[in-house]
C-alpha cells in the first residue's frame, strides 16, 4: 500500500509538526532472517498509534530499534527533533521515552512501589555519599520520587500492593506495575508491547482506559503493540500492519478495517482466532 | 477478591516493623552492655571476634552478589588487601589515627575491587565468577611474592600492632571484641542506609533486569563499579578486623580461595540481598565447628580426631548448602522470618481466644 503510506509519512524533517516518533527506511536482519524491511511512518504528537501483524512479523524488533536495544542495518529514528542511526538506550528516558516489555520485566526482588519509583532514576541527582548520609537534598529528591510512584499507583489502583514484592503479583498485575514504571516519568512517548497479553476482557478493557486517560491527562504519544482487534479498533487513532518485516498499511481503524491486503494477510486470521480465545 | 487478599497481608507488614526494631535494640545492649562483663576470653576470641569479622565480609559480598546479583569469588582476597594495607599504613605513617588507616585500607581495597570488577562489565554469571577468581589468585600471588608488604618477614607472617584508639588500648580480648563490634555497628549502618537509598534499589533493579534498568536510566555500567568498589570496600574493613582484632597477625595464607566460599557460604546459608542474613550465616559458620568437634568427642571419644573432624565440617557443611540451596533459598534469614510469623500467629490466635 505505498499510497497510504507516503500519506501517513510526512518526512519529519520537512513536516511543519515534528512527529513524536519518525522512522525512516528501517531495515534489519538476524542472520537470513529478515525482521523489518525498509519501514517507515510516523506518530504524530498526542497520538495512539497501533502496530498490529501475525507473530514474527517484526513488531517488537521495531519497538527495540526505537529504543535503542537493536541496531538497525539501515534507516533513522526520529525522537523528539534528534535523528539516530542507533538509539542511545541509556539516554532513552532523558529523552522522554519509555517503555514495556512483551515479557515481564519488572524488578521482582522490589516492592511494586520501588519498581515504580525507579522509573525515575535518570531524574535522580544526589550522588551515594549523600544518601547514605540523608543530606537534606537527598531526601527531598527521594521523597518526591515516592510521591510522584504513590500517584501512579493511584492512577492504576495498585495502592493496596505497594508493598509487595512485584515477583509474587498475579500476571495482570504485573503488567500494570510495568505501566506505571513506564508513566511515572511522564514520558512525552510510550511504547507498550503487547501489554494487555494474558488478560482477561474486564483487564483489557480497564487498561484501554488507563492508555487512553494517559494520552489525554498527560498528553503522552503511545505506540502499542497489540493483537486483540477489537480492543486496537476501539482505541487507536491510526493503526499501522506489518507483516514478514514490511509495512503493508497505515492508516485509521476504518481504513485499516476495510483494506484488502490486511485482511488478507492478518485479520481473517486475527478474527478467527479471537473467536475462539482471547490472545 | 485477590486484591483484599493481598491487601491483607499488606497491611499486617507494618505491624513487625517496631518488634524488629525492639530486637536490633535488644541485641545491641546484649552486644555492648551484657558480653563485654560475662563472656569468657575464648567466647572473645574464639567466637565473637571472629563472627564480627566475616559477618562483615558476607554483608560486604553481600551487596554485590546478592543485592546487585554479581557473583564473586575473590572475597578474601580482598580481605587480604586491606588487611596488609592496614599493616603498612600503620607500619609506616605511624602518626595516623588507626581509624583513618581502616578507611584508607577500605579504600585500597575499593580501588583493587574496582579494578578486578572491570571484566563484570562484558561477563556474567559463570565467566564473571572465574575472573573473580582471578583476584584470588593474583592478590595472594603478589603478597606471597613481594616482601615489602609484610615488611620482607622471612616467614611471612607479621604480626600486627596493638589495637588502641585515640590512646585508649584496646589489646585486651573485651577490647578487641569492642572495637570490631563498634566498626561492624557503623559498617552496618552505613549499609542499611545504602541498600534503602535509591541506589540500592538500583542494585537489585540490575539484578532483576538489566535491560530494564538501562532503559529507565539506570547508569548500568556506573551502579555495576560502584558494586564492586563498596563491597570491596566492607570486606576490606573486615580484613582488617580478621588481622588486627582476631588473629593478630597477617598472612596469604589466611586469605585463600576456602576463606573465599566460606564468606560465599554465609551469603548463600544466612539469605541473599538480606543484612540479617549475613550475621545469621556468619554465626553458623563459626558456631557449627565448636558444635560438631563437641558433638563428635561426645559420641566417638578419642576416635574424633582433627582430621575426622574437618573431614566431617566440610560434609556436613556442603550438606547444609545444599539442603538450603534447595528447600530454602532465601536462606536462614527467611527461615527465621517464617518460624516468627508462625509463632506470632499462634501467640496472637490464643491471645483472641482467650482475651
Ligand atoms: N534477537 C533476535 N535474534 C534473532 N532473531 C530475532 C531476534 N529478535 C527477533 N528475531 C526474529 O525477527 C523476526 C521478528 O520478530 P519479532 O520482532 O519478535 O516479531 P513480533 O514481535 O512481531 O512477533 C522473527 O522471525 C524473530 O525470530
Ligand atoms: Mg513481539
Amino acid at each position: 500500500m505505498p499510497a497510504v503510506l507516503s500519506e501517513a509519512f510526512v518526512s519529519p524533517a520537512a513536516g511543519t509538526v515534528p512527529s513524536a516518533l519518525a522512522v525512516e527506511a528501517l531495515s534489519l536482519s538476524f542472520g537470513g532472517v529478515t525482521a523489518l524491511s525498509d519501514i517507515s511512518f510516523a506518530v504524530a504528537p498526542g497520538e495512539i498509534r497501533a502496530v498490529i501483524g501475525p507473530n514474527g512479523a517484526g513488531k517488537s524488533s521495531l519497538l527495540n530499534v526505537v529504543s535503542g536495544l537493536y541496531q538497525p542495518d539501515r534507516g533513522r529514528v526520529w525522537l523528539g527533533g534528534h535523528s539516530f542511526a542507533a538509539v542511545p538506550t541509556d539516554r532513552l528516558a532523558k529523552l522522554g521515552v519509555s517503555r514495556t516489555f512483551q515479557n515481564l520485566a519488572l524488578f521482582k526482588g522490589l516492592s511494586v512501589l520501588d519498581n515504580v519509583a525507579a522509573g525515575l532514576s535518570h531524574r535522580l541527582r544526589a550522588g551515594l555519599f549523600a544518601q547514605v548520609i540523608g543530606l537534606p537534598a537527598a531526601r527531598r529528591e527521594r521523597a518526591e520520587g515516592y510521591a510522584r510512584a504513590e500517584e501512579l499507583l493511584a492512577f492504576l489502583h495498585l495502592d493496596g500492593v505497594r508493598d509487595r514484592p512485584a515477583g509474587t503479583l498475579p500476571y495482570g498485575m504485573q503488567k500494570r506495575v510495568e505501566l506505571a514504571r513506564a508513566l511515572v516519568a511522564r514520558p512525552r512517548l510510550l511504547l507498550l508491547d503487547e501489554p494487555m497479553a494474558g488478560m482477561t476482557l474486564t483487564e483489557k478493557r480497564d487498561l484501554s482506559g488507563h492508555i487512553r486517560a494517559a494520552r489525554d491527562d498527560l498528553g503522552t504519544t503511545i505506540v502499542l503493540i497489540e493483537h486483540d482487534v477489537g480492543v486496537v479498533m476501539g482505541l487507536s487513532d491510526r493503526i499501522a500492519v506489518l507483516d514478514y518485516g514490511r509495512l503493508i498499511a497505515d492508516g485509521t481503524p476504518d481504513q485499516i478495517r476495510n483494506d484488502p491486503v490486511v485482511i488478507d494477510a492478518y485479520l481473517g486470521v486475527a478474527h478467527d482466532l479471537e473467536a475462539g480465545e482471547g490472545i | 477478591m485477590t486484591d483484599l487478599a493481598l491487601e491483607k497481608t499488606a497491611a499486617a507488614a507494618p505491624h513487625r516493623a517496631s518488634p524488629a526494631l525492639l530486637g536490633i535494640g535488644a541485641l545491641l545492649i546484649v552486644a555492648y552492655g551484657v558480653l563485654p562483663l560475662v563472656a569468657s576470653e575464648y567466647l572473645f576470641d574464639a567466637i565473637l571476634t571472629p563472627f564480627l569479622a566475616l559477618a562483615l565480609a558476607g554483608l560486604g559480598l553481600n551487596i554485590l552478589t546478592g543485592y546487585a546479583g554479581q557473583v564473586s569469588l575473590g572475597s578474601s582476597a580482598f580481605m587480604a588487601v586491606g588487611a596488609y594495607a592496614a599493616y603498612n599504613l600503620a607500619l609506616r605513617l605511624p602518626g595516623v589515627p588507626f581509624l583513618v588507616d581502616i578507611l584508607l585500607a577500605g579504600l585500597v581495597a575499593a580501588a583493587v575491587g574496582l579494578l578486578f570488577g572491570l571484566p563484570s562489565l562484558r561477563l556474567r554469571g559463570f565467566y564473571l565468577a572465574v575472573s573473580t577468581l582471578a583476584a584470588q589468585f593474583f592478590v595472594q600471588w603478589v603478597f606471597n611474592k613481594v616482601g615489602w608488604f609484610s615488611n620482607n618477614s622471612p616467614s611471612g607472617i607479621v604480626t600486627v600492632p596493638p589495637l588502641s584508639v585515640a590512646g585508649l588500648p584496646l589489646d585486651s580480648s573485651a577490647g578487641r571484641y569492642l572495637f570490631a563490634l563498634g566498626v561492624v555497628t557503623a559498617v552496618t549502618l552505613a549499609v542499611w542506609r545504602l541498600v534503602e537509598s535509591p541506589t540500592g534499589r538500583a542494585l537489585v533493579a540490575l539484578r532483576d533486569h538489566e535491560t530494564a534498568a538501562r532503559v529507565i536510566g539506570i547508569p548500568v555500567l556506573r551502579v555495576k563499579l560502584l558494586a564492586f568498589a563498596v563491597s570491596s570496600f566492607i570486606i576490606g574493613v573486615a580484613g582488617v578486623l580478621w588481622a588486627f582484632a582476631y588473629l593478630r597477625t597477617v598472612e596469604p595464607a589466611g586469605f585463600n580461595l576456602d576463606r573465599s566460599f566460606q564468606i560465599l557460604f554465609i551469603v548463600i546459608i544466612g539469605g541473599l540481598a538480606s543484612l540479617r542474613g549475613a550475621f545469621l550465616g556468619a554465626a553458623l559458620i563459626v558456631v557449627f565447628p565448636l558444635l560438631l568437634s563437641r558433638l563428635g568427642e561426645a559420641l566417638l571419644g578419642g576416635l574424633f580426631d582433627s582430621g575426622v573432624l574437618e573431614m566431617s565440617q566440610r560434609i556436613v557443611l556442603g550438606l547444609l548448602i545444599v539442603t538450603f540451596l534447595i528447600a530454602e533459598p532465601a536462606g536462614l534469614a527467611a527461615l527465621l522470618d517464617r518460624l516468627w510469623n508462625r509463632a506470632w500467629n499462634w501467640i496472637s490466635g490464643r491471645f483472641r481466644r482467650t482475651g
